[in-house]
């Protein structure tokens, strides 16, 4: 699989609005190719919605979005997309290798392929080949998503969306499929938006955050944006960023700690409490690193 | 009238070649019905072909296109009033119980209203004319040819939406396009097995293909040709056995495959999880990053900005 390069995204003055209802505002973000950026910010604030944007899926309200200096086409080859994980059914009719090669041809006419080496350099290249052909459901979770991520390389793209990767994956599924993002960014020189709500456990890859909070945002390293300060402005209310050992932890974000010390599971619930009292402080974003503001 | 007598009927050839095309296309649909959780559209759809065909009959004498428009109008109105898979099943119920009254209205007006009704609901595709006959091999063509230009997309948007539609796969049009060749399944298959049964020929032998394999090309050919033997076996046993309707053994066979199939599955498919090497530490890739332990940026990462990088706007 050689790669074909990374592509760079750019958005200037992006704003998202469903009805009168905010989702960002005036985002402006340039990522370079080959770049790794990660997105964080509590349930609701748009991660999702903005790698939709990236696929051309959705409209921005106002501003401009493009990729390789193009607006982003529904359909494009050029970006792989790594869907929130949803386990498949144990009964689907559907092996691994049938999965993946839908990532290469599966938006094309005709009849599936017998064969498709694409789909087996993908699968060799996370390496799935010795449960590729078992039904796609009876995996555990750690492999289903092994090759939903074979699915999202398969194509080849210059630019890897991945939406909420880690989630519903144990400690070590987590490590191991972070460094598979690595080493193959690495190789290929791709360019990586990956949407968590959890930094510690990609910290080690990723080159920037992209913090979204009630229709604000703030991007910059991963020291400078997780920080009290920066987050504290950007919720409009005292926000906590602590590091524990090798864990960075957020409290304050929804009324609890982000990561709970010592637990490698997501916790949840946790960012949810976006509208709270406690939160709507409304306090005025002051920070150097700090994004739009209402 | 021996078996053999019968086979070398006309009559009987058509009916056998007729009923085979609409096993084609029934075979070819039935996983993605499985697969797409339709089964209760389908039912619905032939509930509603029996309405239309009532009015064909009323209107027309011609009880195969009252079928096909009745089917093509409630295909359209479950894609209009059940978009939601949420609201699909209770908008569908809502039709159908709906549509069967107005079909049975209609054929009260029809005199030999228990002849015609016995015909729709549970088939006879002796009784349809040469012409009729050209309809249904034009209608199992027509989703043969259908079904193998959109296959793959139509996979991929039944068990992956999400990633198909990032992809750029129409998934609602698709949508609508099954639901219009599952139309013109049931009135082809209402033919040979009845309104009442067209689940045995468009449901049943998906379900069994399933419980054998897990690969898609497989799947279709074993439910095409579970399909076939159910229809035209069926009919060869109906020429043997003249006073029990072809549709009684039609349903029988499909069944009994229903069954093998069940009971044969779990040592093809195996019925536990898949017993592979799990995904953890051990297998994953050479160069390993430990996750947790690097909260560093790494040091010659493309792209790397600095404390106050890029979030600025212009103030």
């Amino acid at each position: 699989m050689n790669g074909p390069g990374g592509a760079d995204v750019a958005l200037h003055a992006a704003t998202l609005r469903y009805g009168r209802h905010l989702i960002w505002e005036d985002l402006d973000l340039e990522v370079a190719p080959g770049e790794r950026l990660a997105v964080l910010g509590p349930n609701g604030a748009g991660k999702t919605t903005l790698l939709k944007v990236l696929l051309g899926l959705i409209p921005l309200s106002a501003g401009t979005v493009t990729i390789d200096g193009r607006p982003p086409a529904h359909g494009s080859e050029q970006a792989g997309y790594l869907a929130q994980q949803r386990m498949f059914d144990p009964d689907l009719p559907i092996r691994g290798r049938d999965l993946v090669q839908l990532g290469v041809d599966g938006h094309r006419l005709g009849l599936p392929r017998a064969h498709c080496p694409q789909a087996d350099a993908a699968i060799e290249a996370v390496g799935a080949g010795s449960y590729a052909s078992a039904p796609v459901g009876r995996l555990s979770g750690g492999q289903q998503q092994r090759l939903r991520i074979a699915q999202a390389l398969a194509g080849g793209p210059r630019l890897l969306l991945c939406d909420e990767p880690l989630l519903s994956l144990d400690p070590a599924s987590q490590q191991s499929v972070t460094a598979l993002f690595d080493d193959y960014c690495r190789a290929h020189g791709t360019t990586l938006v990956l949407v968590t709500h959890e930094i510690t456990p990609i910290a080690g890859i990723i080159d920037r955050v992209l913090y979204v909070a009630r229709g604000r945002w703030a991007a910059g390293s991963p020291d400078t944006v997780m920080d009290t300060e920066t987050l504290s402005a950007l919720y409009g209310s005292h926000i906590d960023v602590i590091r524990v050992h090798d864990r960075i932890v957020v409290v304050g974000e929804g009324g609890g700690p982000h990561h709970p010390p010592g637990g490698s599971h997501q916790g949840h619930g946790h960012d949810r409490g976006q509208g709270r009292g406690d939160l709507d402080g409304g306090g005025h974003p002051g920070h150097p690193a700090q994004g739009g503001h209402r | 009238m021996g078996f053999g007598f019968l086979l070398a009927q006309p009559f009987a050839q058509h009916a056998l070649l007729a009923a085979a095309l609409v096993a084609v296309a029934a075979g070819l649909i039935s996983p993605f019905v499985v697969t797409r959780g339709m089964a209760f559209a389908v039912h619905g759809t032939a509930e509603l072909a029996f309405t239309g065909a009532a009015a064909g009959l009323l209107v027309a004498n011609n009880a195969i296109v009252g079928a096909l428009v009745g089917s093509l109008v409630v295909a359209a109105l479950i894609a209009t009033l059940g978009a939601s898979p949420r609201e699909r099943d209770s908008a569908i119920g809502s039709i159908l119980a709906f549509g069967m009254g107005i079909g049975i209205l209609l054929l009260g007006f029809y005199h030999g209203f228990a002849t015609a009704a016995t015909n729709i609901l549970f088939g006879n595709i002796f009784g349809v004319s040469g012409s009729q006959l050209l309809v249904l091999l034009a209608l199992g063509l027509i989703v043969v040819i259908v079904m193998a230009i959109w296959y793959r997309p139509l996979l991929f948007a039944s068990i992956d939406p999400d990633t198909a539609e990032a992809r750029g796969v129409p998934t609602r049009r698709l949508g609508l396009l099954f639901l219009l060749v599952l139309a013109l399944t049931v009135t082809g298959a209402a033919q040979v097995v009845g309104t009442l049964l067209v689940l045995s020929l468009a449901i049943t032998p998906g379900a069994a293909a399933q419980r054998l394999s897990a690969s898609p090309l497989v799947v279709a050919g074993l439910s095409i040709l579970f399909a076939i033997i159910a229809a035209d076996g069926g009919l060869l046993m109906s020429f043997e056995i003249t006073t029990v309707k072809a549709s009684v053994f039609i349903t029988s066979i499909s069944f009994a495959l229903y069954l093998l199939a069940r009971a044969a599955g779990p040592a093809l498919r195996g019925r536990r999880r898949y017993g592979g090497p799990e995904l953890a530490a051990d297998d994953a890739p050479e160069t390993f990053v430990p996750g947790p332990a690097a909260v560093q940026p790494r040091p010659a990462a493309p792209g790397q900005r600095g404390a106050h990088g890029h979030g600025q706007p212009p103030r």
